[in-house]
């Protein structure tokens, strides 16, 4: 180990770096020649969309590319020594003790089969940094640190039988294990709730200012960065488009790609009022085998109007879309379509109230048969719901491509020749082509980046502007209901903690779950998670 | 009770539900197999006195239920009857009843069958297990390739082939080892070790193509997770995370191939047993199934099934400890 470098001294200089990756048997770039420095200390957020090579980056500051990816130029100088010319057993000196890591999943970065607190201090007893029971002791101290439960003992389970953020936290525990001088987090918070998120955040934030720790940071949440970075660097296509000190950014953008990027949040929905209710839930109860999930849910959904569902992981909002879809029967409770019963199971639903409903699922990719092309995944329904065929059935599909905004040369296209954004606009015209009252969206924009999602959500809009369709929207993020919604449901452990309209539902005063989760969105402005942390009595999770 | 063994109990008892599923399955199959003991043995001349007599000395007289309640019930007590030739009227009733009990016919060769099974599985299964991660380890190397080549080229072969090539190299072009593995109880361990070298040998090359392959396979699937980057991010070596990150995941698929092989040594070797004369249970099996000697037929069936049962079950319970989530439940 070397001594500390003091702050403000150059830590790691990227110079002119280019990475190929190569797939569909070529090479192409994905880093085209960025400069990167970092000093002691400092905390680098880089942002960009997915593709933006920022992943890729974060490694290569490691001197690490993954299996496909080569460096062809450029020095990535790390406290003097140009990593991009080691070998790969020379880098190893530097991994897991000078640099280290916090990958996007913790539930599967860490290995099933060994314990946490093992893996928490593998690399700093391999490295000699400190022998096992002191490595051990301080690796609790860490886990204290971080506002892990019961810090003695949680290092002894498995990593199955601790939650997500817990794990995510024993990660930076991990990382900080050998007292790195420079920490990359690679999305360390995207698949995580936001109650969850905000405490993981700020556990982070005060270790790597504890140990003085550089880190690079990287993302595609702009206000997630804002609280961390000391200075933000965006990225596209492997370029980069501009760097500036955190404040600055927020406030001052100069790129017209950065401001498009900030621009995504401000899309609203002006609230519509309606009074008949299409679809209304009743007294639902429902689960899996002997696990209840929904506890007596109600839900009213206006006609013609879109009610968002929100709550987080396991609140039991994707069930209560598989019971009115009729895929789980519920236990008791009733699911009122148009005024009429619905029969709980599938199988008992005419065709036309299968007809009436349709759903949008989160991962476009895995809702389309890959081998089937668009003409064949829209025609589908075309033929089966409206027995249409022959040229009546190319002519509706093209109507259909018309509508999303795609041309109908992408009739004989596979899945796997569209981008994330076109895949859920096939989706979208599939669940149109049954010519449906009520769509379902699960999540529907929750894998896509930023700009892609507006450009769904302005489609979504449109349409149930044009066709008067009504839209029951499950989603875990603040920012799609504010732009899509008329009503707000919030849901958590299977029971509806409050509903009504937008505004009334964002409007203090809050039941207390609601108030948690709102004030768990992070925000644009660089103090908020402060503030935030600040206000909030100390909890310990 | 931890839930581990709960579930090994469960798959126990599942095991031996099974296995009474498969003597039911066997006794009616030999019940439907065409033609007849009595007949094969008396000639088509016999009169029906004679034929009579003879079914009812084997209890052939009785209804079906009746002849496998008896059976099953012997083999509970261990006792699976005796074989149907050297009874007393074959011999034409002078000699008395000169057969033999079927657990005296079958424990020699089943002895013999495990000896070799269990010779092989000492050679096969550790070298296909290295084979697997060295492999995997030096993957799309020459080694790879050449270890990858060999076994898909030896696994191609007929076995009766491989046999006969090992034959002419070991037995005649470089004469060290015995091409007859005519074993008896009699013999010496190490003569038997000795005259065993070459089915071993056979065997091995037959089955260690699978084993490795699925090794490899395993070890190379888990090789793309994110855990095997954050190890090697972590300054893990190339054989640490194989061995410490890779291969405890990868325990459950591996178990299972080698339980698959180690049962085709026990139950399908019989090519083998003929090329090398070698006194198993496979061609005991054949030629009681050609004389109609259904009792010892009946046993040799119980005994696979339990063969493949048991291996499975094993395979089973090592996917289940080698797997965390089961072993540490929340």
């Amino acid at each position: 180990m070397s001594s500390k470098t003091k702050k403000s001294d150059v830590l790691l200089s990227i110079k002119g770096l280019k990475i190929q990756g190569f797939s569909d048997e070529k090479w192409h770039d994905i880093i085209n020649g960025i400069d990167l420095t970092l000093h002691t200390g400092e905390v680098l957020g880089l942002i960009g969309e997915s593709g933006a090579g920022k992943s890729t980056l974060g490694l290569a500051a490691m001197g690490y590319t993954q299996p496909g990816c080569r460096i062809t130029e450029g020095e990535i100088i790390f406290d003097g020594v140009d990593l991009a010319k080691l070998t790969d057993g020379e880098k190893r000196k530097f991994w897991g003790t000078r640099m280290t890591y916090v990958a996007q999943s913790a539930a599967a970065a860490f290995n099933p089969a060994r314990r946490l607190i093992v893996q928490t201090t593998a690399s700093t007893i391999r490295a000699g940094i400190k022998d096992q029971s002191s490595a051990y002791e301080d690796a609790q101290q860490l886990y204290d640190v971080l506002n892990l439960p019961d810090p003695e003992n949680i290092g002894e389970r498995y990593p199955h039988q601790v939650s997500g953020g817990q794990l995510q936290r024993v990660m930076t525990a991990m990382a900080m294990s050998p007292r790195p001088d420079l920490l990359v987090f690679d999305e360390p918070t995207t698949a995580l709730d936001v109650t969850t998120q905000v405490e993981v955040l700020a556990s982070m934030r005060s270790i790597v200012e504890e140990f003085n720790t550089a880190a690079i940071y990287i993302t595609h949440d702009l206000a997630v960065v804002a609280q961390m970075a000391d200075v933000i660097k965006v990225l596209r296509y492997g370029n980069e488009v501009e760097e500036a000190p955190t404040r600055q950014m927020l406030s001052a953008p100069q790129q017209e790609y950065t401001k498009s990027l900030w621009s995504v949040r401000s899309l609203e929905k002006s609230q519509q009022v309606v009074k008949d209710s299409v679809l209304s839930l009743k007294g639902i109860n429902a689960g899996y085998g002997a696990a209840k999930v929904l506890n007596n849910v109600n839900i009213e959904v206006p006609k013609g109007s879109t009610v968002a569902v929100v709550g987080e992981s396991g609140s039991g909002k994707s069930t209560a879309a598989r019971v009115i879809t009729g895929l789980l029967p519920q236990m008791s409770g009733s699911v009122q379509f148009n005024g009429e019963d619905l029969p709980p199971a599938l199988a008992n639903r005419s065709k036309d109230q299968k007809r009436r409903i349709q759903m949008i699922y989160q991962m476009a990719d895995t809702a389309m048969n890959p081998r089937q092309t668009v003409r064949e995944i829209i025609g589908r329904p075309l033929e089966f719901y409206l027995g249409m065929r022959g040229s009546k059935k190319t002519q509706r599909i093209t109507d259909l491509l018309e509508m999303i905004e795609l041309d109908a040369s992408f009739m004989q296209r596979l899945p796997g020749e569209l981008s994330g954004g076109q895949k859920q606009r096939i989706c979208i015209a599939r669940a149109l082509a049954a010519e449906p009252d009520f769509i379902i969206c699960d999540e529907v924009t929750s894998a896509l980046d930023q700009i892609v999602q507006e450009g769904i959500l302005k489609l979504l809009l449109r349409l149930q502007e044009e066709l008067g369709l009504t839209y029951l929207f499950i989603t875990h993020d603040i920012s799609t209901v504010n732009a899509i919604a008329d009503q707000v449901v919030v849901m958590n452990q299977g029971e509806v903690v409050e509903q009504g309209l937008k505004t009334e539902v964002f409007q203090p005063p809050h039941p207390e779950y609601t108030e948690l989760l709102l004030s768990s969105v992070p925000e644009m402005d660089p103090d908020w998670l402060t503030n935030l942390i600040a206000k909030r009595p100390q909890q310990s999770s | 009770m931890h839930p581990i063994i709960k579930t090994i109990l469960v798959r126990l008892s599942l095991g031996l539900m099974t296995l009474l599923a498969v003597s039911i399955i066997i006794f009616s199959a030999v019940e439907f197999l065409p033609g007849d003991f009595t007949e094969a043995i008396l000639g088509q001349l016999a009169t029906p006195e004679t034929i009579a007599a003879f079914r009812k000395e084997l209890g052939l007289d009785q209804t079906a239920l009746v002849r496998y309640l008896n059976w099953i019930g012997g083999v509970l007590q261990g006792d699976f009857g005796s074989s149907f030739s050297g009874k007393g009227s074959v011999t034409g009733g002078t000699g008395g009843d000169r057969s033999r009990d079927v657990v005296d016919l079958i424990a020699p060769r089943l002895w013999n069958t495990l000896f070799l099974a269990g010779m092989t599985a000492i050679i096969a299964v550790p070298l296909s297990l290295f084979l697997g991660v060295t492999s995997a380890l030096y993957r799309n190397s020459i080694y790879d390739r050449a270890v990858n080549v060999t076994s898909l080229t030896t696994i191609s072969f007929p076995e009766f082939f491989v046999a006969y090539v090992l034959i002419l190299i070991f037995g005649s072009l470089w004469p060290v080892l015995p091409t007859l593995a005519n074993v008896d109880a009699a013999t010496p361990m190490l003569e038997r070790i000795q005259r065993c070298a070459l089915p071993a040998l056979t065997l091995t090359l037959v089955i260690i193509a699978h084993m490795m392959r699925m090794t490899r396979a395993a070890i190379i699937n888990l090789l793309a997770s994110p855990y095997i980057q954050m190890a090697i991010l972590s300054g893990a070596s190339k054989r640490e995370v194989i061995i410490k990150h890779a291969l405890p995941n990868a325990w459950a698929p591996i178990a299972t191939v080698i339980a698959f092989n180690l049962a085709y040594l026990v139950v399908g070797v019989v090519v083998v047993e003929v090329v090398f004369v070698y006194p198993g249970i496979g061609q005991l099996m054949v030629d009681s199934v050609t004389s109609r000697n259904i009792p010892v037929v009946q046993a040799c069936a119980l005994i696979f099934a339990v063969t493949y049962i048991l291996l499975n079950l094993i395979a089973d319970i090592i996917g289940i400890v080698t797997n965390p989530r089961l072993l540490h439940p929340k």
